[in-house]
């Protein structure tokens, strides 16, 4: 299968255990960096209230959303508690010249 | 006989619901009945002073569908009202008549939204449901104008929520300034500020006399204790609730401010648990000082603690609660958080957060940061509150003068 491989940012855009926002043809993700310098994406709004999770915080392998502490492992999207109960959607994320690619599929 | 006692959860609010719900996460593997006097699902209270009174058709703020309720083996009856509780029986008696045995019992009957004590104060309605929110939101069409008396969170957020409705709003507050009892002055003064620039008139220290309906073709006709008066279409009362402890106190438990409880959420009869607005509970943060607390938060971590205390049947009194007292607040496009408890006469060190944001922090004598609040753009607050939210919870000690200077990054700190 080709994908849908997009451009997101530099890998060095991103610091270790944080979290960028993506935007692309009208959708916006979110772009992580773990801890041991693995990238991830996933679906950039929580899904319990539509909140940016790019303005949450990176703890290990967990996000949080910044509105209410809803909790997914942004490496797999599942989601981890109350208030949350649907997993985030999650995307292939690859790194190649120093760019952190994502296929949208 | 089954060894797993039969759970029955009295209010289907927040607290109630995700007691139920946890209560399968804990592994209770017995009945759990969730007895909820209103006709909805469990539904979320934040949305009704927000997206509730702004959107023409609000989307139903379900806290679980009927099926997850059912998946996880919770049986919700709605429109059954709790009216007595026998507990040398074990049974709750029903308005209907019936009554429904318990081997333990969740109280979470929340609290009731205090009336004006004045001439005329049954004209105002007050904002607690889903139905009080359908009712007040039809009668704010643009050109309304509506009267808000009390500058507490619904108060505010309700005026903001009419302000983006077009509606001409009042808000009358006998304080001298909002929000005098949970937020720090600077961060109260800042919001009252907004509130005028988007054209509220809020008055404060001033009280209300009386309210008076259809005198001279004015709908309501507020009386002012200056002297004034005010015409309205409309008069809602924010001026705090009540904790609802009939039932508990009826069955003789232990009543201070509130349901008394264990840091474990348990009543002085150990088969008989409280959680959320009603329940008044000993917090660690506070050297075991009992405190009730009115949150989503609280709610919610209280039915968590609840369900994992009888799930896991854990003996004796348990320690105070190691919970911090989380807070938040929409108006405008205004966010404001807090955690721990500030102490409105206590000093603060301010922290700039950008985007016009700031984070106001406290510590005790003893150097420990006890509580913080912060005002500003979502994407611009919420990340630094988890962490002195942490740090909080932790009995950090940081140095003050660090955390004041935007210079250091917080996230350090946890390290």
């Amino acid at each position: 299968m080709a994908g849908n491989w997009v451009d997101a940012c530099a890998a060095g855009d991103i610091d270790q255990e944080d979290v960028i926002r993506f935007d692309h043809s009208g959708r916006t993700f979110a772009i992580y960096r773990s801890p041991d310098d693995s990238y991830f994406a996933t679906d950039g709004l929580c899904t319990h209230e539509q909140v940016h999770l790019a303005d949450g915080l990176v703890m290990d392998e967990i996000i949080e959303c910044p509105k209410h502490n809803g909790r997914f492992d942004y490496r797999t999207g599942a989601a981890k508690g109350a208030p949350v109960c649907v997993d985030l959607k999650t995307y292939p994320v690859k790194v190649e010249g120093g760019r952190v690619m994502i296929d949208l599929g | 006989m089954s060894a797993a006692p039969r759970v029955v959860v009295v209010g289907a609010g927040e607290a109630g619901a995700r007691a139920a719900m946890a209560l399968r996460e804990a592994g209770h593997v017995g009945e759990v009945v969730l007895l909820g006097a209103e006709a909805h699902a469990p539904y979320e209270r934040p949305p009704l002073s927000k997206a509730a009174i702004v959107d023409d058709e609000p989307a139903f703020p379900a806290i679980a569908a009927a099926a997850d309720l059912a998946g996880r083996g919770v049986e919700h009856r709605r429109g059954a009202t709790v009216v007595a509780i026998d507990r040398a029986a074990g049974e709750v008696a029903l308005a209907d008549g019936g009554r429904v045995p318990y081997g333990r019992l969740i109280l979470a009957t929340g609290a009731e939204p205090r009336r004006l004590a004045i001439p005329g104060g049954e004209h105002a309605l007050t904002l607690r449901d889903w139905g009080d929110a359908a009712r007040i939101r039809r009668h704010l069409a643009p050109g309304a104008r509506l009267c808000v008396i009390g500058a507490g969170f619904i108060g505010l957020e309700l005026a903001a929520s009419a302000r983006a409705r077009g509606c001409a709003v009042s808000v009358i507050e006998p304080l001298p300034r909002p929000l005098v009892r949970a937020v720090p002055a600077p961060l109260a003064e800042r919001l009252a500020a907004r509130h005028r620039a988007e054209g509220v008139d809020l008055r404060c220290g001033i009280g209300v006399a009386s309210i008076a309906v259809e005198r001279d073709g004015e709908p309501f006709t507020i009386a002012l204790t200056d002297g004034t008066t005010l015409g309205a279409d409309l008069v809602v009362a924010g001026i705090g609730a009540s904790p609802r402890v009939e039932l508990a106190k009826a069955a003789g438990l232990a009543i201070d401010n509130g349901i008394a409880v264990d840091g474990a959420m348990r009543t002085s009869d150990p088969r008989v648990f409280a959680i959320g607005d009603c329940a008044s509970y000993p917090l660690a943060l506070l050297d075991g000082r009992r405190v009730r607390l009115e949150s989503w938060r609280n709610a919610q971590q209280q039915g968590e603690r609840a369900a994992r205390a009888i799930a896991g049947d854990e003996p004796g009194v348990a320690a105070p609660s190691d919970a911090v007292p989380w807070f938040w607040s929409d108006q405008y496009d205004l966010h404001l958080q807090i955690a721990g408890l500030p102490d409105g006469a206590a000093p603060f060190v301010e922290r700039p957060l950008g985007d016009g944001a700031i984070m106001l922090l406290q510590a005790a004598p003893d150097g420990r940061l006890l509580a913080a609040a912060a005002l500003g753009p979502l994407g611009a607050v919420a990340r630094d509150m988890r962490i002195v939210e942490t740090l909080i919870a932790r009995r950090a000690r940081p140095d003050m003068a660090a955390l004041a200077d935007p210079a250091t990054k917080l996230k350090g700190l946890l390290r």
